[in-house]
């Protein structure tokens, strides 16, 4: 009758409950050349859901979010081992065609980056080369269902031909989530997509993310842990190379398990 | 544990520490003070109980600003959330255990007669065990002991238990002479602030709990005082 419930040990975090995983890394190793910048990661990533990577600069993060749309295949000296499986088939396969493979997990980097076109050829290439248009009617209807997505659509509809690097910073990087979202990924990526802008723009970005997060699977790294917390619901913790701790966000940010994620989210790290 | 990185935010956690080690301080005094005064029916000293509460207000007050203020500025995580949630909780138990300390000491200007001496010894039994579980378990608060703050929380139990045993003596007294009505009300409200102060001590062991392993204790506590459903046919 006396007994306390004890500290409930690893297991798997509430949000992967009754929810099909969307990737999953088995013993993933990367090496920049010598350098080992990811040490045996495997990991699960729930769909329609959120998950935050966070952890100090350097240790793996990005390096592990570019792997899951194989952006490393481009970067000389990167070997990697393990396997990245995206609705349980490889994508490392060899029959898997990677420009086909990053229109269904798309990127939004960490400065927005719009293509120097309009705003409306910025959001109808992606469709244009995976020819998921029939005509110009249906390309249109994409391009502003997709701005809508975004929740960009309102504030650029009278100038849909202007040039999508006069857009603000928040704007800009709307532009290339609706970028993003027009090939219909099943996943998004996001490197620090809020680093470069002001605190409104950062909680539009947020308010999208989540709504964006009831249909897609989203991953996004972020330095800002109070953005973690509010963005997500599973968060994984990164440390020189090794993924130390994978929780639902609100417990991870109020009792972590490992002491080196409760040093670093409390601003310890020495 | 390791500083912050920003050590001014590990001054602001020092200090709200340092608040309330001051009010615990405080509030032992002022309970074995309450309890001496109403036991030795020293006014003088009851009064210098009633006084001094006002400091616990105040510390009280203080460590809320000072909660508030570090929150907005370093937006705290993980412990460092907790340990500050934690004192504000902490400091408001604190706070109205001085408030029920004080009403016991006022008491003693109401008491004009020396008390029948097994009720004399019952009380300060109970104070004695408030006492002890008050000390036990700031010590516990101070040094992060989940183990001696469940301890307390346990324990508990004996105080109402006690207390049970007071009320139906008191009743007791009431009943074969009205003219011990209003002493026994008096002492009846003294024994009922000494158990309301235990409570306040599980509260504390509940916050410590949960300070310690970020999980709140699920179980129901075990509990003694059965003096609401009572009446007075007891013999």
């Amino acid at each position: 009758m006396d007994q306390i419930i004890p500290n409930s040990t690893q297991q798997i975090p509430r949000i992967m409950v009754g929810r099909d995983v969307r990737i999953s890394a088995r013993n993933v190793d990367i090496y920049y050349g010598e350098k080992h910048a990811i040490k045996s990661l495997s990991v699960e990533i729930p769909d329609r859901a959120v998950s935050a990577f966070i952890g100090p600069s350097g240790c793996g993060k990005s390096t592990f979010l570019r792997a899951i749309n194989r952006m490393n295949d481009t970067i000389q000296g990167c070997r990697m081992t393990g396997d990245v499986m995206l609705d349980n088939k490889s994508i490392y396969d060899k029959d898997v065609d990677v420009v086909q493979l990053r229109s269904h997990v798309g990127m939004v980097f960490q400065k927005p980056n719009p293509f120097p076109k309009s705003i409306f050829e910025n959001v109808a290439y992606g469709p244009r080369i995976h020819g998921l248009a029939k005509n110009k009617t249906d390309l249109e209807e994409m391009v502003v269902a997709s701005l809508k997505k975004a929740g960009l659509f309102e504030e650029v509809k009278d100038r849909l031909h202007a040039s999508g690097t006069g857009l603000s910073g928040g704007q800009q990087q709307r532009l290339c989530i609706a970028r993003a979202i027009a090939v219909n990924p099943e996943v998004i990526l996001m490197d620090e997509p809020c680093s470069a802008l002001d605190p409104i723009a950062t909680a539009r970005i947020e308010e999208l993310i989540d709504e964006l997060r009831q249909n897609y699977c989203i991953i996004i790294v972020t330095h800002s842990m109070q953005q973690a917390a509010r963005v997500s619901q599973l968060t994984a913790f990164f440390h020189l190379g090794t993924l130390v701790e994978t929780g639902d966000t609100d417990e991870m940010f109020t009792s972590p398990k490992d002491k080196r994620t409760q040093d670093y989210i409390t601003g310890r790290f020495g | 544990m390791p500083d912050h990185i920003a050590k001014a935010y590990d001054s602001d956690l020092t200090s709200l520490k340092t608040m309330l080690a001051e009010m615990g301080g405080i509030a032992e005094e002022q309970l074995t003070n309450a309890i001496i005064a109403l036991s030795k029916r020293d006014v003088a000293l009851a009064d210098q109980v009633i006084a001094r509460d006002e400091k616990l207000d105040r510390l009280e007050r203080e460590i809320e600003e000072k909660a508030i203020l570090t929150i907005a500025k370093r937006q705290p995580m993980a412990l460092d959330l907790r340990e500050i949630m934690v004192a504000i909780r902490v400091s408001s138990d604190i706070e109205r255990i001085g408030d029920l300390a004080k009403n016991t000491a006022k008491r003693t200007h109401a008491i004009s007669e020396a008390l029948p001496r097994r009720l004399a010894t019952g009380l300060s039994r109970m104070g004695a065990m408030a006492q002890t579980q008050l000390k036990d378990v700031l010590d516990a608060y101070g040094l992060k002991d989940d183990e001696k703050a469940m301890r307390v929380w346990r324990v508990d139990e004996d105080l109402d238990a006690l207390y049970n045993s007071i009320f139906r003596e008191l009743l007791t007294y009431m009943m074969e002479d009205p003219r011990n009505i209003s002493l026994c009300t008096h002492l009846l409200f003294g024994a009922k602030n000494l158990e309301r102060i235990g409570d306040h001590t599980t509260n504390i062991a509940e916050n410590i709990h949960y300070l310690v392993h970020g999980k709140t204790i699920s179980e129901g506590r075990p509990k003694k005082d059965v003096t609401a459903m009572m009446n007075a046919d007891i013999k």
